[in-house]
This record gives C-alpha cells, sequence and structure tokens, in this order.
C-alpha cells in the first residue's frame, strides 16, 4: 500500500541521493527544488491538453455533436494540433501597443498560474513547499492575474481589449472577496493557513459519515459559493463577460496571436486547475479517502480523482449555463454571495461552539437553508423587469 | 542586515519609486507602484515576516494597484500629458526634501532608541499574529474596522443617492 | 427558489450528454468528407457559364454584353470582348469574351449576374469544394473552367434549365420565324411582280 502511495516521494529521494555523489553540498536544495517542481511543470500542462480535450468532446456531447474526432483516435491528438498551430502562427503587436507591458502580460499570467502550485499538496507528503499561510500565498500570488488581465487589456490600445479587461477586474475584484471569505470557514474550523494542515484535519474517522468538510451544513454552502466564485475568477462561462465573443470579440486578449494567445490559454486552464485543486484541498478532503476502507488506494489517486471530477462539473456548467449580463454579475456577487458568505463565516462559528451532537446540526443546516431562501428571494425579485430609466441620454 | 537579497530587493524598490514619479504615462506609474508594493512585500518575507508580506502582496497588488488604475482609467487619466512632467522650480523642492531627510537620518541616528541590544530572531506564527490581534491589540482591531465600515457604509450611501429617479 | 433552472438545465444537459451516446439519432453532425448531405435544387454557391453543342469554345452562350460585370455588387467579374464576331445559338453573328475571369475570393453568391443576364449565359454551381492551397492565382477562375455544357445545367437544376431552354426555343422561334419572313420577303421582292 504505502509503497505506491509514496512512490514519488521514494523516487524523489532516491534521485536526490544519486546526485549527493556528483553534485556539491551547496547544490542540494536546488536540485531537490527542480526534482519537486519539474513534475508540476510536466503534469500540468498534460493535464491542460486532456482538458482541452474533455472539454471539446463533452460539451459537443451536450450539444448533440461529436466534438473533435478527426485528429488521432477519438480526436485525442486535438491538443497538439492546436499546439503546433499555435506556435507556427505569426506574432502580431499593434502598433500602437506598448510592446514591454503587451509582452509581459502572458508571461507574468503563467508564471504566477504556476507559482500557486507550491502550495498545494497532492498527495500524503507530496507538497513542495509547506508554507505556513499557505492560504494566503495562494491567493497572493493569486491577485497578480488581475493586474495581469489590466496590462493585457490596456496595452493592446483596442477598444474591445480595454472593455474586456476593465470587466474582467471589476468582476475578478467583486468575486475574489467571495472566494476568500467561503475559505475562512475552512480556515476557521482546522485552525491552519497550511493547506497540508487542513487536509490533515479532515482525515477519514472511523464512524460512517466522512470528515471531509464538504458534508457539513457550512462545508457544503462554502463549497457551493467557492466553486461559484472560482468560476468567476476564471472568466468562464457563465461568467465569462471579459471574453464574452459574442459582445467583444475576446476581450482582453484579442490582439494577441500566436504563442502569446496560447499562454494566455494555458494560463488561464492552469488558475481553473489551482483554484479547482484548492477546493479539493480545502472542502473535498484533499487526498484522503473518505472512508479508512478506501486508503489502499494512493492518495495521489484520490486527488486527481477528485480534481478530474472537479474539472468535469466545470465542464459541465459551462455546457448548460448562458452568460450573465453586468448588472446581473454583480447585483449576483455583491447581493447574495457576499451576504451569503459572511453568513455562512457567522455559520461555522456556531459550528465551532455549539459542540458535536444533533443540536448543531439542526441549528447550522437551518441556519443555511434560511439564509438561502433569504437572500434568493431577494435576488429573484431585484431581477424582475423593470422600466429602464435613462439618467445621463436625456 | 544588508545582505545581497536585500540590496536587490532595495534597488527594486528605489527603481520602482522613482519610475513611479518620473514616468509620463500614468498607467506605467501605476505599473511601477505595483511593482514596489510587490518589493516591499518580498522585503517582509526576507525580514521572516510570512504573514505580513503575504497580506501586503494581497491588499496592494491585488486591491491598492487595482483601485489605482481604476482610477486612472474612469477620470481619463491615462493620456500622455503635453506639458512638462515638473514645475520650474523642482530643484527648491529637491533641496528642501533632502534637507528634511538629512536632519531626520541625523536625529534618528543620534537616538538611544536607534540602537537596541540585538534581539534573538523570533518566528512568530500567524497563530500568534491572530491571539495577539484578538487579545493584546484589540483596541487597534476594532478602531480599523470601524473605520472601515465608516467607509464602506459611505460608499454605499453616495452610490444609493446616485440612483434616485429625478 | 433560487437555483431551480440552474438544476433543471443540468438535468437537460446531462440527458443531452448521455443520450448522445445511447442514441445515434440525436447526433445530427454529417461526417462531411466521407458523407455529403444532398443538395437543395435551388443551391447556389458560385457562378458557371453555360454552353451549347459539343465544343465550349465555339457553344458559349455569353456574346460579352458586360452587363453582369457592370451589376456584380462586390465587382469579382472581368471581361474583355474580342474583337471578331462568331455565329450564336441562332445564327447570328455576335461579340464572345476573350477573357471571363470571376474571382472566387470575392463572389459572394448572391446570384445577381445570373438575374441580370439577358442571354441566359451564366448560372449557379451548386459546386462549393473549390479550396486550394494558393491564395491568389487558383482563386481566380478562368473562362475554360467556367464554362459547362447545358446538359450539365439541365442536370442540376432541372425547373430552372427548363424554363431557360424553353426561353430559348422561343427566341430562336421568332428568330426563325422573322428571318423566314425577311426571306420571304426577299424572294417577293426579287419574283418578277405580278401582272394583274
Amino acid at each position: 500500500m504505502s509503497g505506491v502511495d509514496q512512490l514519488f516521494v521514494q523516487l524523489k529521494h532516491w534521485a536526490l541521493a544519486r546526485c549527493a555523489g556528483i553534485l556539491p553540498e551547496a547544490w542540494q536544495p536546488l536540485v531537490s527544488l527542480l526534482l519537486s517542481i519539474i513534475p508540476l511543470l510536466v503534469i500540468f500542462p498534460t493535464l491542460f491538453a486532456a482538458m482541452v480535450w474533455m472539454e471539446r468532446k463533452g460539451l459537443g456531447r451536450i450539444q448533440n455533436r461529436y466534438g473533435p474526432n478527426r485528429v488521432g483516435p477519438f480526436g485525442l491528438l486535438q491538443p497538439a494540433a492546436d499546439g503546433i498551430k499555435a506556435l507556427i502562427k505569426e506574432d502580431i503587436v499593434p502598433r500602437a501597443a506598448d510592446r514591454v507591458v503587451h509582452w509581459l502580460a502572458p508571461v507574468l499570467l503563467v508564471t504566477t498560474a504556476f507559482t500557486v502550485y507550491a502550495v498545494l499538496p497532492f498527495g500524503r507528503n507530496m507538497v513542495v513547499v509547506d508554507l505556513e499561510a499557505g492560504l494566503l500565498f495562494f491567493f497572493a500570488v493569486g491577485t497578480v492575474a488581475e493586474l495581469v488581465v489590466f496590462m493585457a487589456g490596456w496595452s493592446s490600445r483596442n477598444k474591445y481589449a480595454l472593455l474586456g479587461a476593465m470587466r474582467a477586474v471589476a468582476q475578478m475584484i467583486s468575486y475574489e472577496i467571495p472566494l476568500v471569505l467561503s475559505t475562512v470557514t475552512v480556515v476557521m474550523i482546522a485552525g491552519t493557513l497550511s493547506l497540508p494542515q487542513i487536509v490533515l484535519a479532515q482525515s477519514p474517522a472511523s464512524g460512517w459519515w466522512p470528515a471531509w468538510f464538504v458534508f457539513t451544513p457550512w462545508g457544503a454552502a462554502g463549497f457551493v459559493l467557492f466553486l461559484i466564485a472560482a468560476n468567476a475568477e476564471a472568466n468562464r462561462s457563465p461568467f465569462d463577460l471579459p471574453e464574452g465573443e459574442s459582445e467583444i470579440i475576446a476581450g482582453y486578449f484579442i490582439e494577441y496571436s500566436g504563442f502569446k494567445f496560447a499562454l494566455f490559454f494555458l494560463g488561464e486552464y492552469l488558475s481553473l486547475f489551482a483554484v479547482s485543486a484548492l477546493g479539493v484541498t480545502l472542502f473535498l478532503g484533499g487526498w484522503h479517502a473518505p472512508y479508512v476502507v478506501g486508503e489502499w488506494v494512493p492518495s495521489w489517486v484520490w486527488f486527481f480523482l477528485k480534481l478530474l471530477a472537479v474539472l468535469a462539473l466545470f465542464i459541465w456548467t459551462r455546457g448548460t449555463l448562458p452568460r450573465l449580463r453586468q448588472d446581473q454579475l454583480m447585483n449576483f456577487a455583491w447581493k447574495f454571495m457576499i451576504p451569503m458568505t459572511l453568513i455562512n463565516v457567522v455559520i461555522a462559528a456556531l459550528w465551532h461552539w455549539i459542540g458535536s451532537g444533533p443540536v448543531r446540526w439542526l441549528v447550522c443546516s437551518a441556519l443555511v437553508i434560511g439564509a438561502y431562501s433569504l437572500l434568493g428571494r431577494g435576488l429573484m425579485r431585484a431581477g424582475r423587469w423593470m422600466p429602464r430609466t435613462y439618467r445621463f441620454a436625456e | 542586515m544588508v545582505t545581497g537579497p536585500f540590496l536587490i530587493l532595495a534597488a527594486l524598490i528605489l527603481v520602482g519609486a522613482v519610475a513611479a514619479v518620473r514616468m509620463r504615462n500614468l498607467v506605467h506609474c501605476v505599473l511601477a507602484v505595483a511593482v514596489v508594493f510587490v518589493g516591499l512585500a518580498a522585503a517582509y518575507l526576507q525580514l521572516g515576516a510570512q504573514f505580513v508580506g503575504w497580506a501586503q502582496m494581497l491588499i496592494y497588488v491585488g486591491a491598492v494597484a487595482i483601485l489605482l488604475v481604476f482610477a486612472v482609467l474612469l477620470t481619463r487619466g491615462g493620456e500622455v500629458p503635453e506639458r512638462a512632467l515638473f514645475s520650474p522650480g523642482w530643484h527648491w523642492g529637491v533641496t528642501i526634501g533632502a534637507a528634511v531627510f538629512a536632519l531626520l537620518a541625523w536625529a534618528i541616528r543620534q537616538s538611544p532608541a536607534a540602537h537596541p541590544p540585538p534581539a534573538a530572531p523570533v518566528q512568530v506564527t500567524v497563530e500568534q499574529i491572530g491571539t495577539a490581534l484578538m487579545t493584546h491589540d484589540v483596541l487597534a482591531l476594532e478602531v480599523t474596522g470601524l473605520l472601515l465600515t465608516a467607509a464602506l457604509i459611505g460608499a454605499v450611501i453616495i452610490a444609493m443617492n446616485d440612483g434616485g429617479p429625478q | 427558489m433560487l437555483g431551480e433552472g440552474i438544476i433543471k438545465g443540468m438535468v437537460e444537459t446531462a440527458r443531452n450528454f448521455l443520450g448522445s451516446y445511447v442514441r445515434e439519432d440525436r447526433l445530427t453532425t454529417v461526417q462531411y468528407p466521407e458523407e455529403r448531405e444532398p443538395q437543395i435544387e435551388n443551391a447556389r454557391q458560385f457562378p458557371f457559364l453555360v454552353y451549347d453543342g459539343e465544343d465550349w469554345e465555339t457553344g458559349l452562350r455569353c456574346v460579352a454584353c458586360q452587363i453582369c460585370e457592370k451589376e456584380c455588387p462586390p465587382q469579382c467579374i472581368y471581361i474583355v470582348k474580342s474583337k471578331d464576331k462568331k455565329p450564336d445559338y441562332k445564327g447570328q453573328m455576335q461579340f464572345y469574351p476573350a477573357i471571363f475571369d470571376i474571382d472566387l475570393s470575392v463572389c459572394m453568391s448572391c446570384q445577381i449576374c445570373v438575374e441580370v443576364c439577358p442571354f441566359e449565359a451564366i448560372k449557379m454551381d451548386t459546386d462549393y469544394e473549390w479550396s486550394t492551397p494558393d491564395r491568389f492565382a487558383a482563386l481566380l477562375v478562368h473562362k475554360d473552367q467556367l464554362a459547362r455544357p447545358n446538359a450539365y445545367y439541365q442536370q442540376l437544376h432541372p425547373t430552372d434549365a427548363a424554363a431557360s431552354d424553353a426561353v430559348l426555343a422561343q427566341e430562336r422561334a421568332r428568330a426563325q420565324a422573322k428571318a423566314r419572313a425577311a426571306a420571304e420577303l426577299k424572294t417577293k421582292a426579287a419574283a418578277p411582280p405580278p401582272t394583274s
């Protein structure tokens, strides 16, 4: 059991031991870091290729189409074909563009997207650095993406790009708050900001009810809120206003072509994977099995299975929901998401203080459902059609 | 405390600060300010203050820099100004600034508080910060919270007045 | 309740997703290069020039009147009129196009050239497989590539071709009648006046 579970950890130790004979002592930390980082740099772009294939196939089937089926068996080589196409395309920079910022934006996006993987635990003992403030690190580095999106949109000197960038920044700022607040509940219950510690707090107990945080009233609400906010942070449908192909063509990357466009694409998907992995870590028990019985399956298999399930959910919602309007988006963020996450924080605190027993289940579930239906009713009422008033066009 | 990494960070912060003042394009200035924020966060991290460093990054790069960007774009400050960047008497300002800095630096160097006995470096955990904020420094926290709430309510009121029927 | 519609929608898309694996008739996609959907009779893609008889050079109906060239909205037709003349389908001496080019990359398949042609000489083809790796020369279609026999047109658009043939037959009959009348007049004039 532990042999397969710790396969990659053992492999790294073995490689490190072999290197120790050849390289000087001072190089050891560097080699150790490289051995941790390089697998990430290989696995996640591969997952990106797989995800693109899965997404196109899944969306196709949702729309009663075949999806890609020409390149390779079942269209499996489609991502490779896309990549080659992106590589050999002409790289166009608009004449009026701000060249340095225009070049910097995609590079920064991919760099930061890769950086956040440093704190995510992919399996037992499989984390690059166990930062004490790991969750904070994740969000701190993740916020750079907002600035990058703005840089891309502004430097292109294109009105659609600028519109897209403004939309993206407004949206990401609005949904950053519920994203962070929904994770605060987990921090409160687990009592730590370190992601490996949070996973340990969800170790399977002997009881019949799994110890994952999603199987609690505040955890279930928090997970749903987290997924919605993550969806908006990743600019995916139904929150894809910044890209809105039918309105502002491609938003902030309208002026990007060839490999820079591919980099943006890669960066977007990498941050989607990162935020999904964070969701798995925080709410779905990370690399833990739901029961002790399930622990014979290697921890990293559990982790990637859960990650793929969350990604499938993202594809499913993308195939279902139409794009929101800007005012609906903002209403939803400020009138539903933020109050709901704040109430959820209070519910988590109650959960902590009431202590174990059926009472806390009853109280917390009632509070979650009550808050949801109240806020939901308010939102539905706000969404009714009203005569439009023009204030500045008179 | 003057080590290699510190020197690099200091250079980065200073270059960013000068660029933020000297650049002609306001958006470039904002980006330079963001670089300064990142440099400051790195400086905190280098001093072993993980929580402060990441919080600096989260709040200043993620919120303050974005706010600046919004302010620049919504006020049409994005256009490059035609006239000279500095007023004619700029060297007077520099002279006075340098004089004030020299005086303050001299005063601080003379003060006995500037030379404390070297303390052993402590590893401050996030938990300790949280406990301190909730017990010893709770007043400061509450006052800050009150201030931010007031600001929030003010913002909401401004936005509300804007939308009413005329 | 908020979110009800989302759940309904998710169920619907899940049904589509699974159903497309179970029931083949859900998938309406045609696997294009291997199988093609039959085109309807009125389909139109790109013009061609009709010719009568066996040889396209002598049988071309076009008389280089250049009306289509002038009417073409994107101006994709280029015609150079010939110096000499050749007999047309009713035996009349007419000019013919020395050069007749249509730029495929510009043509928008509007069929206006067909509408304005007084000689039933240009018609719309249903062939759409013109793709080529050459962006310039190969997309400029010349007279020899454009010429198609009338039989091809009859097979392609039977109804339209019958109407067009009827018009031409009428024209030809009228011309022949006219010629016969003229010939009679001539013979009458040539004959000695009747004594009465």
